[in-house]
């Protein structure tokens, strides 16, 4: 334990620091009142460019992708690079989109996606499903930050279960008094810390290992010697699974409530757009993170060996100590750490406001008012992070993986809800509840199929499902006969087909679709323009927060 | 906007090693050229559609 004390004391005192910042995040650009859940929820939907660029990087690249994605390249090569296409997609994908769901929603009061489709819609049963779609696919994802901060206990040597209480019990308590503005004002301490750990481990680390060459050199060879080979390049069987995944991920990433959640608490249609240009810097960090998992290769990392299996996250935590001096680690690990925090409070707080407005308010009280909304919702942002805590320490961490993994295909299932509710309301209703009763059943039945030789779990081994197993020989489209394919990309066109064959018979039968209560003039809503139409866009500068003496 | 989003999906373009850039095989490097690419268009789109910004 000697040689890590250093790393303990500068990566707790990072933390510490980082506690108080939460606390008195409250008193930031504060409100007259907390009792209102746009400000406690959304944190007063004023965010301008910086803010919602930290606060939506730290909310959508989070400390387990830094950890996981990595640890992916490091077990499995090239397949797990695609997190770089996957996070450069999306941008000019949602570009158009989200400017919608902002618009619509600041003009009718909305918080979570499940009230668009209530709104839109006009169903209650697919806002429900919405709702608890959402919170299902949040829940591991909370849980899945802990590991990240796990990895980084194991590589220090810490007990993690107490020191994991307690760093969310404090993060439990800043959530609960500030809202959404803690992790807003987190999120800029996290970065500075990201950015220079990173900038530093891309040079320094291949410059001790003798260069990038080397580093990939080294990491091809040990593949191609492994026990289930595999390459620094794609093969005919992955590469469709490579393409699906990447573009099913995207369609998948926006319709997550915490990435809604960031989204709306921004002050304008300009700072999305401009913050979709801005974001791909965190894809580059990205993908350079990635490629720590081949240096960990060449460096020989061995990750530590907690009950007899080796934990694959702890690869990138156990090179920086290896690599890095120990006051250097330990800001590492501080990173990590906060990286963690960030995400788990937005998330935290998106399903709490999912449970508050599209089931709390609409099943129990229809008549609640601001300040009752806002207390159930953070009341609910503490059962759910409790919850994760609880989920993370009893039951082994590979159950929050799968989930996780589920959890990427179920959200998925709401984009015709959601995402085509966005641009049309032809969809019927009742083909959108069918739809995603298509897509559920299809795609927990594919997930279902698949094994995972390294678990040796039968079930729910991963996301990339062999195509042959639909009694479909690939190669009669010239595809090689093991070809795997995206669960999630599956499952939705499945979804969207049922959708629009149901919608079609509906409307045959003129069954009577719900009342859409938006205009479409709700979709460009811009009361910038609406206020004072000459306006140029407001200088960002000043909504900084004091400078905050960075370690 | 759709360019930024197929170009990345054709893996045919960057499943190869050769040319190496900096020690980095060709998969790695022009995938995080990609990027550039991305910000590229979104830049572009959104300088041309700020001021009425209701038609994007």
């Amino acid at each position: 334990v000697k040689e890590h004390q250093t790393e303990i004391i500068i990566a707790g005192a990072i933390f510490l620091f980082v506690s108080i910042l939460g606390f008195v995040a409250s008193r930031w650009k504060r409100p007259a009142t907390m009792a209102h859940l746009d400000e406690w929820g959304l944190g007063g939907r004023q965010f301008g460019s910086w803010t919602t660029w930290f606060l939506v990087g730290g909310d959508l690249y989070t400390a387990y992708t830094f950890v996981a994605v990595p640890a992916l390249l490091f077990a499995s090569g090239a397949t797990g690079f695609f997190a770089v296409p996957y996070t450069v997609i999306i941008y000019p994908m949602v570009f158009v989109v989200l400017v919608r769901l902002w618009s619509v929603s600041h003009k009718n009061g909305l918080v979570t996606p499940a009230d668009f489709v209530r709104v839109r819609s006009g169903s209650s049963t697919m806002a429900l499903l919405v709702a608890i779609t959402g919170i299902v696919a949040t829940m591991p994802y909370i849980a899945l930050q802990l590991v990240g901060i796990e990895a980084v206990l194991k590589a220090m040597h810490v007990n993690p279960t107490w020191a994991l209480i307690v760093a969310f019990a404090i993060l439990a308590a800043y959530t609960y008094s500030s809202g959404l503005r803690a992790p807003a004002l987190i999120a800029f301490v996290k970065d500075l810390l990201i950015y220079v750990v990173i900038i530093v481990a891309i040079i320094y680390i291949p410059y001790k290992l003798g260069g990038y060459h080397k580093i990939f050199d080294a990491a091809q060879t040990k593949m191609a010697n492994a026990k289930t080979p595999s390459s620094t390049l794609l093969t005919p069987v992955n590469q469709w699974n490579y393409i699906t995944l990447a573009f099913g991920s995207a369609l998948a990433l926006f319709l997550y409530p915490h990435s809604v959640t960031g989204v709306l608490a921004s002050r304008s249609r300009n700072v999305i757009k401009r913050n979709m240009s801005a974001l791909p810097a965190y894809s580059l960090l990205l993908g350079l993170i990635a490629l720590l998992g081949y240096m960990a290769i060449a460096a020989k990392t061995k990750p530590i060996v907690t009950g007899g299996k080796p934990d694959g996250n702890t690869v990138v935590p156990v090179l920086f100590d290896q690599m890095f001096p120990h006051w250097f680690a330990g800001i590492a690990f501080a990173a990590v750490a906060i990286g963690a925090l960030v995400p788990a409070a937005i998330m935290a707080i998106a399903a709490a406001n999912l449970f508050t407005r599209n089931i709390y308010v609409e099943y129990f009280k229809r008549d609640a008012s601001h300040a009752e909304q806002t207390t159930v919702s953070k009341i609910a942002s503490l059962v759910v992070k409790a919850g994760a805590v609880v989920v993370i320490l009893s039951i082994s961490p590979q159950f929050s993986i799968d989930l996780q993994l589920i959890g990427g295909v179920i959200i998925l299932q709401t984009l015709p809800a959601v995402a085509v509710g966005l641009y049309t309301n032809w969809l019927h209703r009742w083909g959108l509840v069918l739809g995603w009763i298509a897509g559920m059943g299809l795609g927990m039945w594919m997930l279902y199929q698949i094994p995972n030789p390294a678990t040796n779990h039968k079930h729910f081994g991963g996301s990339a499902f062999a195509l042959s197993k639909f009694h479909f020989d690939p190669t009669s489209i010239g595809l090689n006969a093991k070809t795997t394919v995206y669960v999630g990309f599956v499952a939705v066109l499945a979804n969207l087909l049922v959708a629009i064959i149901i919608s079609l018979l509906c409307k045959l039968v003129r069954l009577p679709d719900g009342v859409d209560t938006t205009s479409p003039d709700d979709y460009t809503h811009d009361p910038q323009r609406a206020a004072a139409p000459s306006v140029p866009t407001q200088p960002t500068g000043a909504e900084l927060p004091e400078p905050a003496p960075t370690t | 906007l759709l360019i930024p989003v197929v170009v990345p999906l054709v893996t045919v373009l960057y499943n190869g090693n050769n040319p190496y850039l900096f020690g980095f095989p060709r998969f790695y490097w022009l995938q995080l050229a990609f990027i550039i690419l991305g910000v590229g268009t979104t830049t572009f789109v959104y300088q041309k559609t700020k001021d009425r910004g209701d038609r994007s």
